[in-house]
Order: structure tokens, then sequence, then C-alpha cells
């Protein structure tokens, strides 16, 4: 495979007083044709390695290339890649046809073709009937369309997104994360997409970067990232997750044999060679309630929480900590535990993750 | 009800009326009134030693482009006046191009500094606005004259012989209007390009616009209104400039103001005078009007 975007030791410290170091050493490679997402909270860098792979800003150091090419001395009109931008930054003295064939009238490519292009594009994201309108008199999701529409008429090589969603209604954003990954299936196009929004990251993307402080944290498919988080903080971010401190009894490869904190013993999954004392994340939803004394951990049982598709089960545990437990609702479930009672804990072998400090 | 509401809205109507009165009296008697007395005094006849004679007379409209041959009584153009108003027009215009040429990147300069420097920057524009007219024109002259610091200079290091006659000429006028007027181009078109969203300007580079796309296709049209005001502030002027042409065209280059101003003085011919600023003032309605109608057309397009 092609490797879209190359990052070595990327780094920018913007400056001032003090000066601002938005990316430490960014490392990343991104690939032809994937729906690749930067995801962190907010001040992470997110936007600032966009604005690096698009131009507007310059690397303090480091490497970035594109298909095999150094990007560093293109300014950001000679670079084939496009800006879907947060606030969309539509052209208000023009009209929404007049917007999405900027790019291609500044390539000089011939009228009868921008006209093709746009009328295409114009389908593609459902907006033809509002070609004239001046793009102050749509909706916030139209303009989002429009950004979209006017970033992709160029045809460019990638497509950044920063937080294009962040401003629509819940609803309408779902139909949009919807029709943004299928414009990126159908257009082959390499897609970096920012968003703080761990939901939205998952459901869209083929790859994903966790970001914070300027670093990467880990990148991976949105399955690995989720059962497999490689530190406290992405096991954090994303989603719920219960701690659990554990020590390490043995180590073969992957599967690391632990003693927790009730002195059972359990298998989990580590990524390299644990050693000593760790810090186990399971997610709510691959633990189970068992009775007292016939499971890996036992507590009381706090709270019960109804959620409508799933119940929430707080539990104290014996060594004082809390714990979450999610379960599935179902027609035929009873109502087995109560709050008060005393309850027993317990998940399969490699539910478990051993976090890295 | 009823009418309980129809007083109360009455008695607004009449207060809001009260309120406006010191503007109404100030419009009536400072604005309209000099106006009216200007125009009465444009048909009169004019008295031999200044002043007027009270007797209706259209003489002096004819005299603003026309006159009288003095032998055989034939009408013919005024090409004095004519060259005058031709002259009052072109360097008019010509200043306010070269404000603008040197005035937008000016603004476009001071407005992408970081904020904490723009104040420093607007400072040294606004700066020479303190100081006295003539005492800038004055600057400008010592500068530009045969014996001035420019020439002198060049003839010390030897790069000319004679000095270059830049004084009372049509670029000495020129040179000292642009001086003169420059802030108040620059003003109205920072305060445009302040309130630019530099977002777009990355938009516009993002689509692969060059510099001089960006600023054709995303800069220019969203900063009209104030390129528009900046000209019309340094148009409306110049065109009834009076000290400049004066002192920098050394009498033998005149423009309206000076041309108004003689028919007060030496001409003696006050109804000529207040003909001929009707005529300055007609010149500046219809760039005034030109102003309207483009910011208008802006408005309806943004809605
Ligand atoms: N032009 C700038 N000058 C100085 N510091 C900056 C500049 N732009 C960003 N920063 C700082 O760099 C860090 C990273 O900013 P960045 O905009 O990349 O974050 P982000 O991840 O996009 O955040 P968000 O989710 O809020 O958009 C922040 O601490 C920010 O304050
Ligand atoms: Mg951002």
């Amino acid at each position: 495979m092609t490797k879209a975007i190359t990052a070595q030791s990327l780094r920018k410290v913007y400056p001032g007083n003090p000066p601002v170091e938005a990316l430490a050493s960014i490392d990343v490679e991104i690939q032809d044709n994937e729906f690749f997402t930067l995801l962190g909270p907010s001040g992470c860098g997110k936007t600032t390695l966009l604005r690096l792979i698009a131009g507007f800003e310059h690397p303090t150091s480091g490497k970035l290339d594109m298909f095999g090419e150094s990007l560093l001395d293109a300014p950001p009109y000679k670079r084939p890649i496009n800006t879907v931008f947060q606030n969309y930054a539509l052209f208000p003295h023009m009209t929404v046809a007049e917007n999405i064939a900027f790019g291609l009238q500044m390539l000089g490519t011939p009228k009868a073709s921008v006209n093709a292009t746009v009328g295409e594009m114009m389908e593609l994201v459902q907006m033809s009937h509002l070609a004239d309108r001046q793009t102050g008199q749509i909706s916030g999701g139209q303009q989002q369309r429009v950004a979209l529409a006017r970033a992709l008429a160029p045809r460019p090589k990638i497509l950044l997104l920063d937080e294009p969603l962040s401003a629509l209604d819940f609803k309408l954003r779902k139909q949009m994360q919807l029709e943004l990954k299928r414009l990126q299936t159908e257009t082959g196009i390499t897609f970096i997409f920012v968003t703080h929004d761990q939901e939205e990251a998952l459901t869209m993307s083929d790859r994903i970067a966790v970001m914070s402080n300027g670093a990467i944290r880990q990148i991976g498919r949105p399955r690995e990232i989720y059962d497999r988080p490689a530190d406290r903080f992405v096991a954090d971010f994303i989603g719920d997750t219960n701690f659990l401190p554990a020590e390490v009894i043995s180590n073969s490869g992957e599967v690391t044999r632990l003693r927790l904190s009730s002195g059972q013993e359990v298998d989990a999954h580590a990524r390299d060679g644990a050693q000593g004392k760790v810090t186990l994340a399971l997610r709510p939803e691959h633990a189970e309630l068992t009775d007292d004394g016939a499971g890996l951990l036992a507590g009381t049982l706090r709270e019960v929480v109804y959620f409508g598709t799933d119940t929430h089960f707080h539990v104290t545990l014996d060594d004082g900590s809390d714990f979450v437990l999610r379960r599935q609702n179902s027609p035929a479930d009873g109502n087995d535990f109560a709050t008060g009672d005393r309850v027993g804990l317990t998940f399969p072998a490699g539910a478990a993750q051993v976090l890295r400090d | 009800m009823a009418e309980l509401s129809n007083t109360v809205s009455q008695r607004a109507a009449r207060n809001r009326w009260l309120l406006l009165t010191p503007a109404l009296i100030i419009l009536i008697f400072a604005a309209s009134g000099p106006l009216l007395i200007t125009l009465f005094y444009s048909f009169l006849t004019p008295g031999d030693y200044g002043g007027v004679e009270w007797k209706f007379s259209t003489d002096a409209w004819f005299g603003v482009l026309m006159q009288r041959d003095i032998f055989d009584d034939t009408l013919g153009w005024s090409d004095a006046h004519l060259s005058i108003l031709w002259r009052s027009v072109k360097l008019s215009v010509l200043t306010t191009i070269a404000c603008l040429f040197f005035g937008f990147p000016t603004a476009y300069f001071i407005a992408t500094r970081p904020k904490k420097q723009r104040e420093f920057w607007m400072l040294l524009i606004i700066i020479p606005f303190w100081t006295n007219l003539l005492i800038r024109t004055f600057a400008i002259l010592e500068l530009i004259r045969n014996e001035g610091t420019i020439n002198s200079i060049l003839i010390a290091l030897g790069i000319i012989d004679e000095p270059i006659q830049m004084l009372f000429t049509e670029f000495s006028i020129i040179l000292g209007m642009v001086y003169v007027y420059l802030p108040l181009m620059v003003l109205p078109i920072y305060a445009a390009l302040e309130r630019l969203d530099f977002r777009l300007v990355e938009a516009g580079y993002d689509l692969y616009a060059t510099r001089f796309n960006v600023l054709r296709r995303v800069i220019l049209p969203l900063v009209k209104p104030g390129v528009i005001a900046g000209s019309i502030l340094v148009l409306v002027p110049s065109l009834g400039a009076y000290v400049t042409p004066r002192v920098m065209g050394g009498g033998n280059q005149l423009m309206l103001g000076n041309l108004i101003e003689l028919q007060f003085g030496q001409g003696r011919n006050w109804p000529l005078g207040a003909a001929l600023s009707i005529t300055l003032l007609a010149i500046v309605m219809v760039a005034l009007l030109a102003y309207v109608r483009a910011a208008g057309n802006e408005e309806v397009k943004h809605g």
C-alpha cells in the first residue's frame, strides 16, 4: 500500500512568551484511500497537525512527506490537499455554486468542465436546488455540505476535515457521518478527519490516532483502540473503563498471568512483557455479575441504573474501589440483584488489558 | 383602550420630534441655510468692490463654463475655467488612485500584525493628522523645492547638476495631497480588513488560489466597502482642496478651490464664486451618489 502522508519526528512550537509546544514529536503513516481519524481532547494539537499538512503552518522540525515526496517546500496552493474547515469558511460574497467552482477555476479548468463538476458535486451533496443561494442564507447542515463539495470538487489526493460535524445537531450529525463515510468509499480519496467525539471516531474510521498533549498515544483500528487500549489515557478517553490493580505472575507472549487484589488469578492481554505491579483496564460490558464468592472479585452492589437498552451496576469492591458493570437488557431478565447485595464479579480470560504506565 | 394607546403613541411621536429638534436646527441653520444663501448669491450681480448688488442675473452661471469675448462679444467656452475644472478632477482622481495604491498595502500590513502591534502602527498613521495642514504641506515643500533636501542631497552626491523642478508642478500637488489625505484612505480600509475573517484567505490558498488571486477574488470583494469609503474620503476633499494646490502649485496650477477663493478675493465676483461653489458641490454629490449606489448593491447581494 502507498503511504499518503508520512510524518517523522514532526514538531511544532508556536513562538510566543512562553512558546507553546503544540506537537512534541509526531510519527505517523497514513495510507492511501484510508479514513484516518485524529482523536483527542481540546488543545491536544489536532488542528495544528492538519495545518501542517495543509501548509498553513511550517513545522519547527521533522519531516513531512506526501506520497514519498517532501511537502515542506510547497505552499498551500500547490498541495493537492483540500480542507473542510471547522467553521466551513465559505466565501460570503459568492453563491453556493460559485463557492464550489472556486478551486477548479483557480486550477485553470476549462469553463464547461468546471460547470459539469460543480453540477456533479452539488448532486453528490444534494444541494442542486440551492445553487444560486448566497452562503449566508443556508442552514448549518447545508453549509457543511457546501464546504464538503467545495473541497471535493478539485479532486484532491487528500481531504482534511477539521471537526466538520461539531456544529450540527445530533440527528444531522449521525446522518452526515454515514454520508461522509459513503463519500470516502465512493471517491477513494484519503480522508484525515479530526474529532474529539470518540463515538464518531469509532464508527467512521479505518484507523484512529489518539492524541494528547501534542503526542500520539496510540494508532490502530477502532476495535484495537477500544479493546486493547495502550495506556491509561487512551482507556480513559475512549469509552468507560474500570481500572484494576494487579500483579504479574508470569508472562508468555501476549498472555500474562496476573493476581488480582482479591488474590484470584486470571489471564489478561499485554502488549509487551509487563512486570511487577500493573494496572488492568476492563470494559464495563466485558464483566458479569455472579453470586457472592463465585467470581474473581467480590463487593457490594451500591446502585442499579436502568438505561433502557442496558442496565449499569455500580459495585464497591472489597478493596474499596468502584467498579461499573454494564449488562444488555433482555425481556427474560429478572431483577436478580438488588442494591446492598453481596455480589461477585467475573470476566473471561483475555478480556482485560494490561496498560503501559 | 384603543384611545389610550392612541394618545400614548401620539405622545411618543411628539417626543421623538422634540428630541430631534437640536439636530433639525443645526441642519436648517448650519447646513441648508448657508447653502441656500450661496445659491441665492449665485443669481445676483457682482458689486464693484466685492459683495453683491441686489439685481437678478444668470451671468455668474454662464461664467462657470463660458465667457464673452472682450472684443466681439461672442459667447465661447471659458478655456481657463475648463482647464481648472479638468485639472481638479484629474489631480483628485490621480490622488485617490495613488492613495489607494499606497494605502491598501499599508492597511493590509497593519491589519496582519499581532493585535498589540497594530495600535502602534495606527498611531504612526494618525500622528501627522494631529499636525496642522499648513505645516505638513510646508514640510513637503521643504523636501522638494529646488534648494530643498532632496535636490541638495542629489547634487551633493553628484547624481544631478541642476535641481529637478518638482515644486509648482502637478506632481507636487499630487504628492502633497497624497501625503495629507493618505490616512483617510488607510483608516476605512484597515477597519474593513480588521473585520475580514482571515480564515477565508486560508480557504482561498487551500483551493489553489495564488496570492494575487486571493487578493482579487477573496480579499478585495470583501473589503470593497472600505475601499469605496476611503476613496470617497480622499476624493471629496481633493476636489475642493485649497491649501495644497496653493502652496505646492505656486499660483499657476489652480484648482477649483483656488478659483473660488479668487472670486471672493481679488476677482471681486461673489456670484461667480457662489456658482463655482455650487458646481463643486454638484461634482461631489455625483461622486457620493456613485458610492451610495455601489454600497447599496453590496447590501442587496449580502442581504
Ligand atoms: N497560532 C497559535 N499560537 C500559539 N499557540 C497556538 C496557536 N494555535 C494553537 N496554539 C496552541 O497549540 C495547542 C494545540 O492547539 P490546536 O489548535 O492544534 O488544538 P486542537 O487539538 O485542534 O484543539 P481543539 O479540539 O480545541 O480544536 C493549544 O495549546 C493551543 O493553545
Ligand atoms: Mg482544533
